[in-house]
């Protein structure tokens, strides 16, 4: 049978799965998405909750990460007195402490809450724009399209790196050197993403049929691309949404690493305390540069995984259906009953 | 070279010889009997047609005698071919790299959609060398082009269109293309898999034409699964009835057509719109879910006269006088009445659950 | 110019009595076609395709008008012109005595209501993302039909009701992908009624569903129609089922009707020679009734580029001189004869001819052919009268030598001129209420006539 839209497998006899509440219809897209990742088997299973999993406990890190740290992120002293400059990992300090007195392990873990704000403000605003611009460009087309398509195009062939330092500098301009501002260098490195693979899903979409029946039944535009295209259109998009959260966390500490990102005084990011830990190495202090390498290492692997598994689960050019071997039970013969044989015995 | 073409004769050996072939396929919900015991010959340069609603088995059954079900698929039974080729073996017991070397001097398929199988960036000419050089090496360039240009004739293609690509050709044209493809290595035994599903009705008629006339032209056997019952009116000698991975009826096509034994092959007849249709009949439900089918008799939930034992006791294959063959209660009782005691006290009495299904349980 | 039919819609007694819901007056859908890469900076289309070319009908309110024809028949895109999915550019669709041919979008908005689409694959006319409580309702919403939630759910489980998917409970949460193709026809026609259209224009509904399947889908047509007073407009390709469900019928062929009548009428003696062909085409399962046919060869020619005169022509078996013979059927003509020569005879009888591409191109009234190398104009012109002469001794006699006027050289090439073309008008057949397009009825009536 023709099927011109990706759906999940589901089973073909008109028993279908128990109902769910009539409520829950506006998630369509959303169920189908949860209904692959409970079939997923195997390696992109693995993937995707190993991924989870680790994405899990940045989160927990990054939400908790006050309660969690011994100290605050610029705390240099306690009760009065100073921490060690550049004390190696001992019980006060377990991961060390920094050039500039701080402690490591704190410092590791309010990053991780810095990437964690970064990455979600990086993600929405990106998501908010990309995804609606996509949309519009894909269902009416003409010449909104085509500019829109020059200037993603155009984005897009930036070295990504540099279009953040780029758009870095003029938000800095605007909004100082703040959480904000490096979320929207690094959204506008990931509009167009969603914009393309959006506005293609878009473009195919409104050739479908159901597309056209919603013509014919009289909606608008408006209704025509917030109930039959956004619902159908958005089911690639969580992929993309954890590949880029990954990918943020890196841009960030590239960002940073090159001090162009978070103000120091500001937040604590992993990609600063890198690049001031650099001399530290030469110096034979492995552990101000190991631990914020390894969280911004784990967390970007976290986020991968679960973006490759995702992708493997959801993109029904990867997802082959699971296949569980067949044992024939022994083939009783049917019996036979032969008329004419037994016309000519009589 | 060639091979012999011998006068068709009806009473010759089976080419194709399927006995007890069952494929079932592997699913999360347990197996699919997609074909379930199914037995059934063809002789040489004869057409059998296999019927039946969607989801009965018949592609499976297709794919099936020629080896191509998928990993998951668990085969068994015989499956012998009697060609020159085939020797007597049994398919399902070949090696896949066996069984590739039949398909194409042995074992023809043709689909339902020739575009997707034609590369759209090869010209036809390339495709014909590609199939010849793979089953026939050192074939010259003239001999490949000459056979080639007689298969595209018989099917009604210029020699002016030997270069072009499939794009420029019609729906109706490539599944020429795609006939002369399957022929052109004279294979004894050809599975076309709904090949007229996706042409227009005169077009249809051409190709059931070519199809019909196969068996004059090139002696080669024919497996046809179509849903269209006229087009197996029309070109085939015998039709096979399926319903829910079982051969319900089978025989000669003109017996069968005019006097239809099984109550499903009944029923199909008269749902079917012809241009003698003066009302509308279906058939209640669907065809059931193969994880679990039925017991007894599988189309008796469906059955407009089925009885009690129907529901419980699988009926036997009953050969008739006229050599029609259907897997029915009602038939075997009449033809051997002890055979009742089977179905049990009141066995015989009609089971009244057809009423009971809703309109809309349908496939 | 043209003559009304006399259409009587079976069931009601007086045809003319009953109103006309829809009239169509020489409607023209012509789509551009887009040309080389220079021609689209130029602003240039490089042609067009007349999908409908000069179309009139008038449907009458409880009429089921079928549309029957190959794909390419430009069947479908009339259907949806009437209901204002495609735009017409030229000629008038009256609903209703309302003009909306040249309505925009905005403007046809509130008569969506009314004209309904039922679309080929049920499959992908539902939103795979939308659940059917929503997908049927919709409409309802979309027009601001119901005031509260309950008379929504009334609305939309009354519509599951009227199309047996009963209980409505169990379909309302479902989603598409949980239905038989069965019951995506049925919930897609659910949504097609729940607005109280007046038109609906099914587009092969059940070309897509299993076989034990359509009949209950056109037995469910026809109660809605019967419960609803609803008007169809049936496109389909098969006339089997045309037969049974149509009051009148309209077989299409590239573009244009060539015939019209009450569906009665056509089947008991149809009067095309492309309806003949439809017709004969059909497989009949019954082996009692089915009978050895004639074939029309060749397929639908292609739209960009078609025949002139009458379209059907080079398929027809019974084809005259004025029914647009030219240069491309020569060249069709000879290739056909040398399929079924031995090749050798056909590479001799090919050396003849010197150009022998140029003949391709359409619209030719006139070929002049070059001669092969070693061959003269005598030669190529003796061989075009040893075919003519053969042609004419042959059975069934092949239409095209009727359209050649004359041969001969000139300047050292043998020159072939064809008969005038002229485009067949649909004709009033009296007392049958058959409109049809052919110069063999028009030949008859003329002759009768004097």
């Amino acid at each position: 049978m023709a099927q011109t839209t990706p759906t999940a497998p589901v089973g073909e006899t008109p028993a279908g799965p128990p109902l769910p509440a009539p409520r829950s219809a506006r998630f369509g897209g959303l169920r189908r998405i949860w209904a692959a990742i409970r079939e997923a088997r195997g390696v992109p299973r693995f993937m995707l909750w190993t991924g989870a999993v680790i994405s899990a406990l940045f989160v927990i890190l990054a939400l908790f990460g006050p309660l969690i740290a011994p100290y605050g992120f610029d705390t240099y002293q306690s009760g009065g007195t100073r921490f060690p400059k550049q004390g190696a990992p001992d019980g006060d300090h377990w991961f060390g402490t920094t050039v500039q007195s701080l402690d490591v392990l704190s410092r590791t873990v309010y990053g991780a809450r810095t990437a964690l704000e970064v990455m979600v403000l990086a993600v929405v605003f990106s998501l908010v724009i990309g995804v609606l611009l996509g949309l519009l460009s894909g269902y009416f087309g003409g010449w909104l399209d085509r500019i829109l398509v020059l200037v993603m195009d155009a984005l897009f062939a930036f070295p990504y790196l540099l279009l953040a330092i780029v758009a870095g500098f003029v938000f800095a301009g605007i909004a100082g050197g703040s959480i904000i501002t490096a979320a929207l260098s690094i959204t506008v490195v990931y509009i167009p993403q969603y914009f393309r693979v959006v506005r293609a899903s878009a473009l195919s979409a409104r050739e479908a049929t159901f597309v056209e029946a919603a013509r014919a039944m009289g909606a608008k535009p408006s209704v025509v691309i917030r109930k039959y295209l956004f619902g159908n259109v958005i089911q690639s998009v969580p992929v993309i949404t954890t590949m880029n959260a990954a990918d943020a966390i890196a841009t960030l500490a590239g960002l940073g690493f090159l001090g162009l990102g978070i103000q120091p005084t500001d937040a604590a990011e992993w990609g600063y305390d890198l690049s001031r830990a650099i001399d530290d190495v030469n110096a034979g202090m492995w552990w101000t540069c190991l631990y914020p390498g390894l969280a911004m290492i784990i967390a970007i692997l976290g986020f991968t995984l679960l973006g490759e598994g995702l992708n493997d689960v959801l993109n029904p050019t990867m997802r082959r259906r699971r296949i569980s071997k067949v044992l024939l039970p022994a083939h009783t013969r049917r019996r036979t009953v032969d008329a004419t044989e037994g016309t000519a015995a009589e | 070279m060639s091979t012999v073409t011998e006068p068709m004769n009806r009473t010759a050996d089976p080419v194709l010889s399927v006995r007890d072939l069952r494929v079932w396929y592997g699913t999360e919900r347990g197996p699919v009997r997609a074909v379930d015991g199914v037995s059934f010959d063809v002789r040489p340069g004869e057409t059998l047609g296999l019927v039946g609603e969607s989801g009965c088995g018949k592609s499976t059954l297709g794919r099936g005698v020629l080896g191509l079900t998928p990993a998951a698929a668990a085969v068994d039974g015989d499956v012998r071919l009697n060609s020159k080729g085939g020797a007597g073996r049994n398919l399902t017991e070949l090696s896949d790299r066996e069984i590739q070397q039949l398909r194409g001097p042995e074992l023809g398929l043709i689909f339902q959609e020739p575009m997707t199988r034609l590369n759209p960036l090869m010209r036809i000419s390339q495709h014909f060398e590609e199939a010849l050089h793979t089953h026939h090496k050192g074939l010259p360039k003239k001999e490949v082009k000459a056979r080639a240009l007689e298969a595209l004739r018989g099917m009604g293609i210029p020699e002016s269109r030997y270069e072009n690509y499939p794009h420029e050709f019609s729906g109706g044209m490539r599944q020429r293309i795609m006939i002369a493809l399957a022929l052109v290595l004279r294979p004894a035994f050809i599975v076309a898999d709904e090949p007229t599903t996706a042409l227009d009705v005169l077009v249809e008629a051409q190709i059931i034409r070519i199809l019909a006339d196969l068996r004059k032209n090139f002696d080669t056997s024919l497996v046809l699964i179509t849903h269209n019952l006229g087009i197996v009116a029309e070109a085939c000698d015998r039709v096979a009835v399926m319903y829910a991975g079982h051969i319900v009826e089978q025989g000669d096509a003109r017996t069968v057509f005019a006097d239809p034994q099984h109550p499903y092959t009944k029923e199909l007849l008269r749902s079917t719109i012809s241009l003698s249709t003066t009302g509308l009949h279906f058939i209640p439900g669907s065809p059931p879910d193969l994880v679990q089918p039925p017991e007894g008799c599988r189309f008796h939930p469906r059955c407009p006269v089925a009885m009690v034992g129907c529901a419980t006791v699988e009926p036997p294959e009953v050969t008739l006088p006229s050599g029609v063959r259907s897997t029915c209660w009602q038939q075997a009782v009449e033809v051997d009445p002890s055979l009742a005691d089977e179905l049990g006290t009141g066995g015989r009495e009609p089971l009244a659950a057809v009423k009971e299904i809703s309109v809309a349980d349908e496939a | 110019m043209l003559t009304k039919p006399d259409v009587k819609p079976s069931g009601e007694g007086a045809g003319d009595s009953a109103e006309a819901l829809v009239e169509v007056a020489d409607l023209e859908v012509h789509f551009g076609l887009r040309g080389s890469l220079l021609g689209r900076f130029g602003g240039k289309a490089a042609g067009a395709v007349k999908a409908v070319d000069g179309v009139n009908l008038t449907l009458r309110k409880g009429e089921v008008l079928g549309l029957v024809g190959e794909s390419g028949s430009g069947k479908t895109t009339l259907g949806r012109t009437l209901i204002g999915l495609n735009k017409a550019t030229g000629g008038s669709i009256r609903y209703r005595g309302q003009e909306i041919s040249g309505l925009g979008e905005r403007a046809l908005r509130p008569l969506r209501r009314k004209l309904q689409m039922v679309f080929q694959d049920p499959h992908a006319s539902l939103n795979p993302a939308m659940d059917i409580r929503t997908a049927v309702g919709h409409p309802l919403r979309i027009h601001g039909l119901v005031d509260s939630e309950q008379e929504y759910d009334a609305r939309v489980t009354d519509a599951l009701e009227r199309v047996g998917l009963t209980p409505p409970e169990r379909y309302l949460g479902k989603f598409p992908a949980d239905l038989s193709g069965g019951q995506k026809q049925r919930a897609v026609l659910a949504r097609a009624i729940i607005a109280e259209p007046e038109l609906l224009v099914a587009d092969e509904p059940i070309s897509m569903l299993d076989m034990s399947v359509r009949a209950k889908i056109l037995q469910l047509m026809l109660d809605l129609k019967r419960d609803l007073d609803l008007t169809y407009v049936y496109v389909t390709h098969d006339l089997a089922s045309a037969k049974f469900f149509c009051d009148t019928i309209a077989i299409m062929y590239l573009g244009r009707i060539v015939e019209y009548g009450p569906t009665e009428q056509v089947f008991a003696d149809p009067q095309h020679p492309y309806t003949k062909a439809l017709l004969a085409a059909i497989p009949e399962p019954d082996p009692r009734l089915a009978v050895e046919r004639e074939l029309p060869r060749g397929e639908i020619p292609d739209a960009a580029a078609p025949p002139l005169g009458c379209a059907f022509h080079p398929r027809c078996p019974v084809a005259v001189a004025e029914c647009g013979w030219e240069a491309r059927d020569l060249r069709a003509l000879l290739e056909r004869r040398w399929l079924d020569l031995p090749p050798e005879t056909s590479a001799a009888e090919k050396a003849l001819l010197g150009n022998f591409d140029e003949p391709a191109a359409p619209g030719l009234g006139t070929v002049s052919i070059a001669p092969g190398r070693s061959h003269t104009a005598e030669d190529v012109l003796e061989y075009l009268r040893r075919l003519r002469e053969e042609a004419s001794a042959s059975d069934p006699r092949e239409p095209f030598w009727r359209g050649v006027v004359s041969m001969h050289a000139e300047s050292g090439r043998a020159v072939v001129e064809f008969a005038p073309p002229r485009d067949p008008r649909l004709d009033l057949i009296p007392k049958t209420g058959v409109q049809v397009a052919c110069h063999l009825h028009q030949h008859a009536a003329s002759a009768q006539g004097t």
